[in-house]
């Protein structure tokens, strides 16, 4: 494959994606709100902008300002507490006139350019050990604590993920590791008693949905029920009964892959799989093959932001994960999600741009 | 991959293990289980309802209509449905005008979340349109219709007509077979039990797809309900208003029949109830004052109700006696107003006695020391022969559950003396019989032999228009001597026309009216008390009249009953008189 054509098939995997994802989610607009369609085009429209400037600009400048950017994130967290609009007993939104933006998704990607920045300046580049790790475990606990009492149970995961895949793609000193572990495991332990009641009923309902049937099973059971009942052709755009009749709860958002899988079939479901796979691969292999080391981490950030966002939120869909509350990038509706991953396409594809002109 | 990166190519690996595990759940889920899924997603959509079928309606002899159906709207609520208790308790309360605490109580009294509780029964118009206009709002609201009976005519022989109900869990195990799930109507009693089936018609279906909520969005399928089979009764509507009003305030029964075919043109029970009370949601209280009620309500004492037969057991004796050659209807006997036998004393209801009876007046006055002496010549085992040839002691076969059969007593040696013969020649003793089992009797008698089986149905028509008749059905003939029943029935006349006759109070201008008086004792022997009023009412006798007329050609028997009425004369033959008035008067 020719080198810039290369380049650019992670864009043209987005595209379809984005294309795809509209056309789910004006299905869902027939009930959901018809205005909700108009949003999501005007949000991608916004996100598409700042991801060409994102794609423009030099990631270097990134770089300098990272740590604003991280702490800017960090600040909109905490502005949750006393601002934050509570819908559905969480407040992740902040209301801005009539739009709402949700911190965490920013948050996410500030993250993610500290640590690039951090893991970037590292004197040594070997194997990581655990007083390396010391600065970056601070740095997601400081966001993780402030999403997880919104409570945002999900973001929580990714923003922990980010790092660990981050530690394990970087490599990491066994000893290291199994102290990490370890603690880890410990954590969880502890954290399990930190977990709302809900969120706990949402794990153990995910081990034996039909327990509670119509209640915490409830989204998994019908998650299932809608992607199954899709069978291979689907039911037909605006025709998923799962959906339209209201037995699928949050179709338009974190489930909104089952309205895919029940409308389009297996072949619709198979499609978008393959193509968020294709995109992946090719933001890793921008990763892998990035030059300096802040796009190199960059990039490698973000791939494991999509990846957590796409595998758990599928995963979750189709009930192999338990119910947590993640969008799926360019099909779920909602302005923060889609501006922050097209940012995110952006800077990946800045990261490859100038690779090619830069490098080898 | 990158040089610079060497360790982190697993990392390539990981992600497509993911995807492609992604990728093989969805083809479990789509491919290899889709079907299983397909059908889920369809059962969360799909409602079946079955339609009810308007169950048959019930007709008198002349096509008035006496039990029809109109639907009645239900509200109900499903509290597993409801969002807030409070706030819908105060919405629907104002929408309705049922106070606020009434809702609350009805939904915490609710046995589980899924149960239907009733809000409101039977709905005004004004009320459906208003909550129809809301139920949108209100996804918990169910409003369900169900055709519920009218009798436009008020009660007309409930006891006859029965009553329906919702199907129990014993009837479910009972009918199995016949397709009826929780929920459905059934005949309790009554016709409307005996006739089940023709009444219920077949359910109806109907597919609708329901939202999550339960809300119907749309009918996808329906089958048409099939209506019931409508009944026309042998029961004279008018005939059947008399019969009750002539036992408004008594206890007792009415039974009244075409002697020439055994429909049965009224039969009345009293006390009596309103089936209008009955159904659905009737009271506990009030269904557990009527069962316990000591007055029987309940039962329909045509059928239900057993009595010792009193004098009017004495045509039978006579028939008997008369066929077996054991008495001349001239013979004459003496009665000196008592009966010795052995040591024992058996008094004549007449203190000072008859003197010289034969036939004739031994029935036209119903003289007991005249039959006592016939019951004698006969002997019990003849006296009963001759009774289960007229159907006593056995069902009529009258189309109605839970007939009974009295009693008929098995003379045995060593358990049978000669005072039991005497006191069953003039029907008391063990005797048991019911009002319809007399009322055939006395036909059979009317008609020389000719025994009918009573019948209350005389045609069922389906709404296509096929049509059941229900023929009159002869049970048999009664091998008697012509001239033994026109002596009797001469003597039947006199009961009536004769100046001495204990039926005198049957008279009437024009028409010959032919009977016999009964007195079915509840203590003892005969009492001789002028005044029976002065008895305490649970010790008084019952009081019987049979009758038929005209007496030539008879088109109507009746046999009355009056539960501690006194006299069958003074009690019993006033009712019969009007019932054959009116209807000789109406229908010549």
């Amino acid at each position: 494959m020719k080198g810039w054509l290369k380049d650019f098939s992670g864009s043209v995997c987005v595209l379809i994606l984005l294309t795809i994802g509209l056309i789910n989610l004006w299905s869902a607009s027939n009930t959901a709100g018809s205005s909700l369609f108009a949003k999501q085009i005007l949000w991608v429209l916004i996100g598409s902008g700042l991801g060409l400037w994102c794609y423009l600009t030099d990631y270097k400048q990134f770089e300098d300002v990272a740590y604003y950017l991280y702490f800017g994130g960090v600040f909109l967290l905490s502005l949750l507490y006393p601002f934050g609009v509570e819908i559905e007993g969480a407040k992740r939104w902040l209301g801005f006139g009539g739009f709402y933006i949700q911190p965490s998704e920013f948050a996410k990607l500030g993250l993610i350019l500290a640590l690039a920045r951090y893991f970037s300046k590292r004197p040594f580049q070997g194997d990581l050990s655990l007083s390396d790790l010391g600065l970056p475990i601070v740095m997601v606990l400081l966001p993780f604590f402030l999403v997880i009492f919104q409570p945002d149970l999900g973001t929580g995961l990714v923003l922990v993920g980010i790092l660990g895949i981050l530690t394990l793609w970087i490599g990491v000193r066994k000893r290291t590791l199994l102290f990490l572990g370890v603690l880890g495991g410990f954590g969880c332990v502890g954290g399990w008693f930190l977990l709302k009641d809900y969120q706990r009923q949402r794990i153990l309902s995910f081990l034996d949905p039909w327990k509670d049937p119509l209640g915490s099973g409830y989204h998994l059971i019908q998650s299932k029920i809608a992607i199954g009942s899709g069978s291979i052709w689907g039911k037909g755009i605006q025709l998923g009964t799962q959906a339209r009749l209201g037995f699928l709860p949050e179709y338009h958002t974190d489930f909104v892959f089952a309205l895919l899988g029940e409308e389009w079939g297996f072949v619709g479901a198979a499609v978008v799989i393959l193509l968020f796979l294709g995109f992946l691969l090719w933001a890793f292999e921008t990763a892998q093959k990035a030059k300096d080391p802040f796009g190199r981490f960059l990039a490698m950030g973000i791939t494991s932001l999509f990846l957590l966002h796409v595998t758990i939120n599928i995963g979750m869909a189709l009930g192999l994960l338990p119910v947590v509350g993640l969008p799926l990038p360019f099909f779920s509706y909602g302005g923060s999600c889609t501006v922050v991953s097209l940012m995110a396409v952006g800077l990946l594809s800045s990261i490859r741009k100038r690779r090619r002109f830069f490098g080898a | 991959m990158s040089k610079s990166s060497p360790k982190g190519k697993w990392l390539f690996w990981a992600i497509l293990i993911v995807f492609m595990i992604l990728l093989g759940r969805a083809w479990q889920l789509q491919i290899i289980e889709g079907e299983k899924y397909r059908q889920l997603a369809e059962k969360n959509r799909l409602r079946l309802e079955k339609v009810i079928p308007p169950r048959g309606r019930i007709f008198d002899r002349k096509g008035r209509l006496i039990v029809g159906n109109k639907p009645s709207f239900d509200l109900f609520v499903v509290p597993a449905d409801l969002k807030g208790k409070e706030s819908f308790a105060r919405e629907v309360s104002s929408l309705l005008g049922l106070p606020e605490e009434e809702i609350l109580k009805r939904i915490n009294g609710a046995r589980s979340p899924f149960e239907m509780v009733r809000l409101k029964k039977d709905l005004t118009f004004e009320e459906l349109s208003r909550i129809s206009a809301n139920l949108w709002d209100f996804p918990a609201l169910r409003i369900l219709v169900t055709p519920t009976r009218v009798y436009p005519q008020g009660p007309v022989a409930p006891h006859v007509i029965g009553t329906v109900g919702e199907i129990t869990q014993e009837e479910l195990r009972r009918f199995r077979d016949k397709g009826y799930e929780v929920g459905d109507y059934i005949g309790k009693s009554g016709l409307e039990f005996q006739y089940e089936d023709l009444l219920k018609g077949k359910k109806g279906g109907r597919q609708v797809e329901v939202d999550a909520l339960g809300r119907r969005v749309r009918i996808l399928q329906e089958i048409e309900p099939e209506p019931g089979w409508d009944l026309y009764l042998n029961i004279d509507l008018d005939l059947q208003l008399k019969a009750q009003s002539l036992l408004e305030g008594k206890r007792g029964a009415i039974v009244a029949i075409d002697p020439r075919s055994g429909e049965i043109l009224a039969m009345a029970s009293s006390p009596s109830f309103d089936p209008r009370e009955f159904g659905r949601f009737m009271d506990p209280e009030k269904w557990r004052l009527l069962a316990e009620d000591p007055s029987h309500p309940l039962t329909n004492r045509a059928i239900q109700g057993v009595y010792a037969p009193g004098s009017v057991f004495k045509i039978i004796v006579a028939l008997g006696a008369l066929t077996m050659g054991q008495v001349e209807p001239h013979e004459r006997f003496y009665c000196s107003g008592y009966f010795s036998l052995g040591n024992r004393t058996f008094r004549c209801w007449k203190e000072e006695g008859h003197g010289s009876v034969d036939l004739y007046k031994g029935i036209v006055q119903s003289c007991d020391v005249y039959f006592y002496q016939l019951g004698l010549r006969i002997g019990p085992k003849a006296m009963a022969e001759f009774a289960r040839l007229f159907g006593l002691g056995d069902l009529t076969g009258v189309d109605l559950p839970g007939e009974k059969k009295g009693f008929l007593p098995h003379p045995q040696r060593g358990k049978w003396f000669g005072g039991d013969t005497v006191v069953m020649a003039i029907g008391q003793g063990r005797l048991a019989v019911t009002p319809l089992q007399l009322a055939t009797f006395i036909s059979a008698v009317a008609n020389e032999g000719k025994l009918y089986r009573p019948f209350l149905v005389r045609e069922a028509k389906a709404p296509s228009g096929r049509l059941i008749r229900f023929n009159p059905q002869l049970k048999g003939e009664i091998p008697l001597p012509q001239e033994v029943f026109q002596t009797i029935k001469t003597a039947l006349e006199g009961v009536v026309q004769d100046p001495q006759g204990t039926g005198r109070a049957a008279r009437l201008e024009g028409i010959r009216v032919a009977g016999k008086t009964g007195t079915a004792q509840v203590r003892g022997m005969p009492q001789r008390v002028k005044d029976p009023s002065l008895l305490p009412y649970e010790h008084r006798d019952h009081a019987w009249f049979v009758a038929y007329a005209d007496a030539d050609y008879p088109s109507i028997a009746v046999s009355v009953l009056v539960e501690h009425g006194g006299t069958g004369g003074g009690a019993a033959a006033p009712l019969a008189r009007e019932l054959i008035k009116y209807w000789l008067g109406v229908q010549p």
